[in-house]
């Protein structure tokens, strides 16, 4: 079964920066002016790619630009990209949220999207009277919520609060009850935004559990928006990489992880002006880790001297060494300027994102410290016959043997 | 499950006569769902409950008979002064609640309207029809008004208009929903209309024939009668009473105009409604 459900063609969104109000008055009726004698928007012409870092002339800004992709029916497909690459533009596109500048999409099939969770939820409401709006405002027929309102009540495990107020149900309890009603929906395409971000690691579990038996067991479209590359990874078996608006590539999810690495989504270098350290880098080779420090000016250092401590993705530190624990091998002299390569070898670790803090001094005092400065992805250090990651066991794989002792 | 294979596109401009209303019927328990809301949450945590309908046009009416009636003095064409006013109040209360919570619909919803699509028009709807229950509840009261003063004998007669009762209401809600439609498209991205909004509906109210009779304004004002005679609610109000009381100014040629006004309006409050309600997201 290969038929594409959504085709996106052309697909280009316009936003206006900066203040909405004065002047629009003037502004639209110049527009509607352009408009009834055949010519172009005046103030959509000088577009520009979203760059959020550089200031611009115009005001207009395109969020997504010319993104052309088809999708095909069954597959499970990851949006990833830097924070504003685009990413939710394009799920509230799909959405019919808002409509596109320009461009079309064309697709098959029922569409629900889960851009927030519990959209719609009235805190004075009861947990069954939420499920059954919330359901309609999903498009779900009051019927069709009758019949699968036992399993919602199951899969959020909220039977003994059904009747309550959900004002009085814990977060998570809430978050539960409205992934429940969104993942019942019976529609051929399932859009989500990054939602499960919210729900304790058991729960979050559970939703990409359902999600993986939606895409797969059902035969049903995903697209799935997240920055963990692990359940994308784990979820999605093509992925979409976004950046500043435009479509940089579409294709296998490690593949285009891979790229999403290598570009400068995530930041696993760094270059400094008028600092002892000019230049830091840290990559995956196989099963080690390298980091990588240039320096310079470091005359009257006594010896330059780099410090690590790798964080994993919720901040909690893995491990970290500096050469004064672990003397080096070969002794480290005073220099003005060089390189300092450490290798970490086989660190075991499991997939997911990581983060290193840096310390660099003369041996006594440090002169540059900075938390969290780069931040690096491992995928397949560890090769275990079934697919872990980070958030499952926690991150460092241990070596054990397995002894059966009978008695 | 019969498996529908239903194909859709969504493009950057879109005609502007789709009105979207298969869609809407598609969403009907939703509506139904919303009306349900509107009408649980309002007295959830309340001790009074449902009785919270009653007692704003209640005391208005006490206020108005004072106010208007003794010491202003206004005529009410011979009517017993309460029951003029609670007729007034009881029908431009439901025309102004539609216009002022359907015009405020893109701000309010904005939450929702930018995380999940269903057919924006179910909204003003819900609105319209929650409103519904409340004028019933309003009506009932009035009813119970009614009949107090035939027992009492006061002077008052039902006339054969009431029969108009059912246009009546579809007329106010229909003229509530269309211009409540163009002031919430243009709210959207000129918010100074939501401030003209609140005030304008009272004042509004004076242009109308709640308080006094159109027959007294016609003789003591002739130069300026004509802005209230155009007011498409006048008629509306005046038949209400004339139907109810069997006093009031009406003819078939001002309920016409009337029909008239809101037609128009509530096409083309549809039809901006749905032009804004594809971007509005961007601008709100």
């Amino acid at each position: 079964m290969s038929d594409i459900a959504i085709k996106v063609e052309n697909l280009s969104k316009a936003y206006q920066l900066g203040q909405i109000g004065t002047g629009t008055i003037s502004r639209d009726l110049e527009r509607w002016y352009a408009r009834i004698r055949g010519k172009e928007d005046p103030f959509l012409r000088i577009g520009e790619s979203n760059d959020q870092n550089t200031k611009s002339e115009s005001d207009v800004v395109w969020s997504l630009k010319d993104i052309n992709f088809e999708i095909e029916q069954g597959d499970a497909v990851g949006i990833i990209g830097r924070n504003g690459a685009g990413k939710s533009t394009l799920l509230k596109i799909l959405s019919k949220v808002t409509a596109p500048t320009t461009g079309k999409i064309s697709g098959r099939g029922r569409i629900a999207s889960l851009l927030e969770v519990g959209t719609g939820f009235h805190p004075e409401l009861s947990g069954r009277e939420n499920i059954f709006l919330n359901g309609a405002i999903l498009g779900m027929r009051k019927k069709e919520i009758q019949r699968k309102l036992d399993e919602i009540v199951d899969f959020a495990g909220i039977e003994r609060y059904l009747d309550t107020p959900v004002k009085r149900y814990s977060s998570g309890m809430y978050v539960r009850l409205a992934f429940a009603v969104a993942a019942h929906l019976e529609s051929e395409i399932l859009i989500v935004d990054e939602v499960l971000a919210v729900g304790d690691a058991e729960f979050q579990k559970k939703c990409l559990g359902k999600m993986g038996e939606v895409s797969k067991g059902e035969g049903r479209t995903v697209l799935f928006v997240s920055h963990n590359m692990d359940s994308i990874n784990r979820l999605c078996k093509n992925a979409l990489l976004l950046s500043k608006g435009e479509n940089v590539g579409i294709g296998k999810t490690s593949d285009i992880i891979k790229k999403y690495n290598d570009s400068d989504a995530i930041r696993n270098e760094c270059y400094f002006k008028n600092q002892y350290i000019k230049y830091l880098k840290i990559d995956q080779i196989e099963d080690n880790v390298i980091l990588e420090c240039k320096y310079e000016n470091c005359a009257e250092f006594f010896f330059p001297c780099l410090g690590f401590v790798v964080n994993d993705a919720n901040n909690h530190k893995i491990f970290g060494t500096n050469p004064k624990l672990q003397p080096p091998q070969q002794a480290i002299i005073k220099s003005d300027k060089g390189i300092l390569r450490v290798l970490i070898t086989n660190p075991k670790l499991l997939n997911g994102t990581y983060n290193i803090s840096i310390w660099f001094g003369d041996g006594t005092t440090d002169y540059f410290f900075e938390e969290n400065i780069l931040s690096f992805e491992i995928l397949n250090m560890v090769r275990y016959a079934e697919d872990t990651s980070a958030s499952d066991n926690g991150p460092i794989a241990p070596e054990v043997k397995w002894h059966q002792i009978l008695h | 499950m019969v498996k529908e294979e239903h194909e859709w596109t969504i493009e950057a401009d879109s005609s502007l006569f789709d009105l979207k209303l298969t869609e809407v019927w598609a969403y009907r328990d939703l509506l139904v769902l919303l009306v349900r809301r509107d009408f649980v949450s309002f007295y959830k945590q309340t001790i009074l409950g449902p009785l919270w309908f009653f007692i704003q046009p209640l005391f208005t009416t006490i206020i108005f008979t004072f106010i208007f009636g003794n010491l202003a003095g206004i005529s009410t064409d011979s009517l017993p002064k309460p029951l003029f006013y609670m007729a007034g109040i009881t029908a431009w209360n439901y025309f102004a609640d539609c216009l002022t919570k359907t015009s405020s619909v893109f701000k309010d919803n904005a939450a929702i309207f930018g995380k999940v699509y269903f057919p924006r028009l179910i909204m003003p709807l819900s609105i319209v029809v929650s409103n519904l229950v409340r004028f019933g509840v309003q009506m009932a009261l009035f009813l119970i008004l009614m009949a107090y003063y035939y027992i009492s004998g006061a002077h008052f007669g039902i006339s054969w208009a009431i029969c108009l009762f059912p246009i009546i209401v579809i007329l106010m809600a229909l003229l509530g929903l269309g211009a409540g439609m163009i002031i919430s498209a243009m709210t959207t991205k000129y918010r100074d209309l939501a401030f003209l909004i609140t005030f304008g509906v009272q004042l509004l109210m004076y242009a109308t024939t709640v308080i006094y009779p159109l027959s007294e304004a016609i003789k003591k004002y002739p130069a300026y009668a004509w802005i209230i005679e155009y007011n498409p609610m006048t008629p509306i109000i005046e038949t209400f009473r004339y139907g109810f009381l069997g006093e009031g100014s009406f003819s078939w040629f001002s309920l016409g105009y009337a029909t008239m006004v809101t037609i128009v309006l509530l096409l083309f409050g549809t039809l901006v409604f749905n032009k804004v309600e594809r971007n509005f997201v961007d601008t709100v």
